[in-house]
């Protein structure tokens, strides 16, 4: 890292091996199912649990996919209430709407970045009382005032009497107390685990396969089952031969529904097997002429209207009449998730009960659709969540679970439904393809006027629907309606345009990605026609907002920003206030000849306010900018004749180590509200390789992914 | 009956000849630590050894493995290099969601079995097949040289 005093230093960073090895005796519950509560013990609210032992169990509401929540949170926990971090144990949160809703959602669910904005202040709270309710307990027993107790490391102390409890012993009369009301949080300065580094609770085990992932449950008489669903959305299963099928060894059944046919075995080779041997017929429906030529000339042809009106700000159309208006129109595709663990999720239906295993952002959500597949009360589901391998908004839907309720029915016993990596790529919840055009006039050399219009999904219309209001999607304008930059006059729209034949959800970073991509895109071009630096045209419209003003500035420095570069080399910058972090990005890149794209550097400079786990910062941005990069080179999903045409790695790519050049992630020191930052990185990445590519070859990009052709030394002008 | 040497223990499963490794670990031996990626090799997340050569189990039949011996996750820690590099990714927290990472550690340990100081360009050729989502790829180089550097 740096010896800059504004930057969290390496030590910050990593801590001491002494640290590292304090904390490996920590342990996350392997198993879905959290440990009953013992007779002794204190569970003031939701989240914590005290046992007799002073084993503090964390609840944790937000759900563990990588991102390091699971330590975090727990930090943020163990630090209001003076825990003794070693003892300290992280519990996955059951479905429960009402306690353990996401403040900032408003359903249990984990997403947008927000697990540490959202909890910071109730976790805390909670934390602060059960604390208060353990030294008001200790003070009773020693009949001293409760205000000449302080606690540290899991015991209350009181000192001029030189005694101490550990809060294991303290959990039955602090059971009998009534909980304070508003009782004070610690000054910042005095925090012992936020801010410092902490090693992940969640990791050893992930290092010698003992870590469980939904795709890991096996309830005792598991059966295996993959599936086949309709290869074009709405379509429906129309005649099925199975006899070749049923023939094979370990099949035991055929699952056929309406949209789908499952087969079901004594395991997946048997299952994949006999999904092989079936000769389905399928009845397209109405979306078997879908076409990616059709969802892009409808999306265009909707981008005409105009949209509804996010924000409007001075009257741009005045300024817009006095002259010249730069005008450039962006378009990105759809995504696909494609988590490393592919989609899965274990039912078992009795006549009594449900039972479920499954790695979900959405317990509760999880839970109605198990019960709406199954045909049975909610009130009859029980569902273990596990470690998510890998979310990005895809295990914010609940289809999978819903498809395993619906088979689980037809079947005896527990039934694991995996789904294959083509099904996986084929019928996912799509990131939605945008169509974004902006418009600018510049006055000497500063924008005074600036319209931006986006055409697509509204996702928030579907998964949430109060939120869509008046035609606007608040997450299709994220970052578009609250544009960091100094501009008197603007106005941002949202026109809803879905697709045919497909779904599309959230996907890491989703609408930020479309908005950062086109406002950053386009102010390069502005700078350009300016005449000005990409960062110094960026900064001097920066001047309300100091805080991403110092990122530019710190990520000019550290990414040799203005250094000369050899020949179809260039550097891109992008600048956001995306997720309450401020952030900019610099990518270094090549174009050869032939037009393809070597990246070679990356920096980044972030002030995402008071870290808690600093380390977690920088590898969050790491991968959310490898995440974003490998968007940019290659993700795109097609359809023909109503079928998604990708279907596993080779057609579907993802950056790989070779490929991966140094990035540097630097945090600037903050004692703002922390920010979120599991998507920050990703909305970065890839304007600021655009602009990489522009700076080394001319050609201003405006579709993604990368179209090599159009990079190649003969198309240059 | 096919008999297989799995972590230094003979284990027999009754299976499909053609059955891949992966499936009969996972499935039928509940080893649950290799992971199903792909089903194509594109990936790595199924990555185990076999006779310590890094090997993608979903596309091994189980019939083409006669004698070999295999290593899987749970065990690898038991090897010098596994142990190493178990200890190197969490000193430098590479890991993420996790999912494809017990195939990374069985990629790297065997890239360190046969070269005990890998060059970048040897990182890059071991391990250009295992994907990672979530991105750790600088911390999994990282963490290569730093488990190589404990000699």
């Amino acid at each position: 890292m740096s010896e800059n005093p504004t930057e969290l230093t390496r030590r910050e960073f990593f801590g001491l091996t002494a640290s590292a090895v304090f904390v490996y005796g920590f342990h996350v519950p392997a198993s879905g199912a959290g440990e009953p509560a013992k007779d002794a013990a204190f569970a003031p609210n939701a989240f914590i649990r005290i046992d007799d032992q002073g084993t503090v169990t964390f609840i944790s509401p937000q759900v563990e996919m990588g991102q390091g929540v699971y330590t975090s949170l727990a930090m943020m926990v163990a630090e209001e209430l003076d825990a003794n971090w070693s003892k300290v144990r992280v519990e996955h949160a059951p479905p429960n709407a009402k306690l353990y809703f996401n403040p900032m959602l408003g359903v249990q669910a984990t997403g947008n970045s927000n697990s540490i904005r959202a909890f910071w202040k109730p976790l805390r709270q909670a934390s602060a009382t059960t604390r208060a309710c353990l030294v008001e307990a200790a003070a009773g027993t020693w009949k001293v005032p409760a205000a000449e107790c302080r606690t540290q490391e899991g015991k209350v102390i009181h000192d001029r009497t030189q005694r101490t409890l550990d809060y294991g012993s303290l959990v039955t009369a602090a059971a009998a107390i009534t909980p304070p009301k508003d009782v004070p949080l610690k000054d910042p300065a005095t925090f012992r685990l936020i801010g410092h580094p902490v090693k992940r609770l969640d990791t050893p085990d992930k290092t010698n396969g003992r870590a469980k992932y939904g795709i890991d449950a096996r309830p005792p008489g598991v059966r295996i089952a993959t599936l086949a669903k309709s290869p074009v959305l709405g379509g429906k299963v129309g005649r099925v031969d199975d006899s070749r099928a049923r023939a094979l060894p370990g099949v035991r059944q055929i699952v056929v529904l309406d949209d789908l046919v499952a087969v079901v075995g004594d395991h997946m080779w048997a299952a994949k097997q006999g999904l092989a041997a079936l000769d389905i017929a399928w009845n397209d429906g109405s979306n078997g002429a879908v076409s990616t030529d059709l969802i892009w000339s409808r999306l265009r042809e909707a981008s005409k209207r105009d949209g509804a009106v996010a924000k409007e700000v001075g009257r741009v159309s005045d300024v817009f009449a006095q002259g010249d208006v730069a005008t450039a129109e962006y378009e990105m595709p759809l995504l696909a998730h494609v988590t490393m663990e592919p989609l899965n999720c274990t039912v078992h239906v009795t006549p009594t009960s449900v039972e479920v295993w499954t790695g979900t952002q959405v317990m509760t959500r999880v839970q109605g659709e198990i019960a709406k597949g199954a045909n049975v009360p909610e009130s009859q589901v029980t569902v273990h969540n596990h470690l998510l391998g890998g979310g990005f908004g895809r295990r914010l839907e609940a289809d999978m679970a819903y498809d395993a309720a619906r088979i689980a029915k037809q079947v005896k016993g527990p039934v694991k439904v995996v789904w294959t990596r083509e099904e996986d790529i084929r019928h996912d919840y799509y990131r939605p393809a945008y169509h974004t055009i902006l418009a600018a006039r510049l006055d000497r050399g500063r924008i005074a006027g600036w319209k931006h219009k986006v055409s697509g999904s509204a996702v928030l219309a579907r998964w949430l629907p109060p939120a869509f209001q008046k035609g606007v999607d608040p997450d299709g304008v994220d970052s578009a309606a609250d544009i960091p930059y100094d501009i008197p006059n603007y106005r941002v729209e949202f026109n809803r345009e879905e697709p045919p034949g497909v779904n599309t959800a959230f996907w890491r970073g989703v609408g930020p990605n479309n908005n950062v991509f086109a406002i950053e895109s386009f102010m390069d071009e502005l700078a350009r026609s300016a005449g000005q630096d990409p960062i110094a045209f960026r900064r001097a419209h920066l001047d309300k907002v100091p805080r991403l003003q110092a990122a530019l500035d710190l990520v000019k420095q550290r990414s040799g920003w203005g250094t000369p570069l050899p020949q179809r080399c260039g550097r891109g910058v992008s600048a956001q206030t995306s997720f309450g972090s401020f952030l900019a990005t610099v990518v270094e890149c090549e174009v050869d000849e032939a037009g393809e794209v070597r990246l070679k550097r990356v920096t980044t400079a972030v002030d995402t306010g008071l870290p808690v786990n600093p380390d977690t910062i920088a590898a969050q941005l790491q991968g959310g900018l490898i995440f974003g990069l490998t968007a940019a080179l290659y993700g795109q999903i097609t359809l023909k004749d109503g079928r998604v045409e990708q279907s596993n790695f080779h057609d579907y790519q993802m950056l790989r180590m070779n490929q991966v050049p140094p990035i540097e992630v630097h945090v600037i020191r903050s004692a703002e509200l922390p920010g979120g930052i599991g998507e920050a990185g990703t909305a970065s990445a890839v304007p600021a390789l655009r602009n990489a590519i522009y700076a080394a070859t001319g050609v201003a990009l405006r579709r993604m992914p990368i179209d090599s052709k159009l990079l190649a030394k003969t198309v240059r002008t | 009956m096919i008999a297989l040497n799995i972590n230094g223990q003979r284990r027999e499963v009754d299976v499909p000849p053609d059955m891949p490794l992966l499936w009969v670990l996972r499935d039928v031996l509940g080893m649950t630590g290799t992971k199903f990626g792909c089903g194509m090799a594109l990936c790595g997340a199924c990555t185990v050894h076999l006779d310590g050569q890094a090997i993608r189990s979903c596309m091994t039949p189980v019939s083409a493995i006669g004698q070999a011996k295999i290593t899987t996750i749970e065990s690898v820690g038991a090897t010098p290099n596994g142990a190493k590099v178990q200890k190197a990714w969490l000193d430098l927290e590479v890991i993420q969601c996790g999912y494809c990472q017990s195939g990374q550690i069985m990629s790297a340990t065997a890239l360190l079995d046969t070269n005990r100081h890998p060059s970048d360009a040897d990182i890059d050729a071991a391990m250009a097949g295992n994907i990672c989502r979530c991105g750790t790829y600088p911390r999994i180089r990282e963490a290569i040289k730093r488990a190589a550097a404990e000699g």
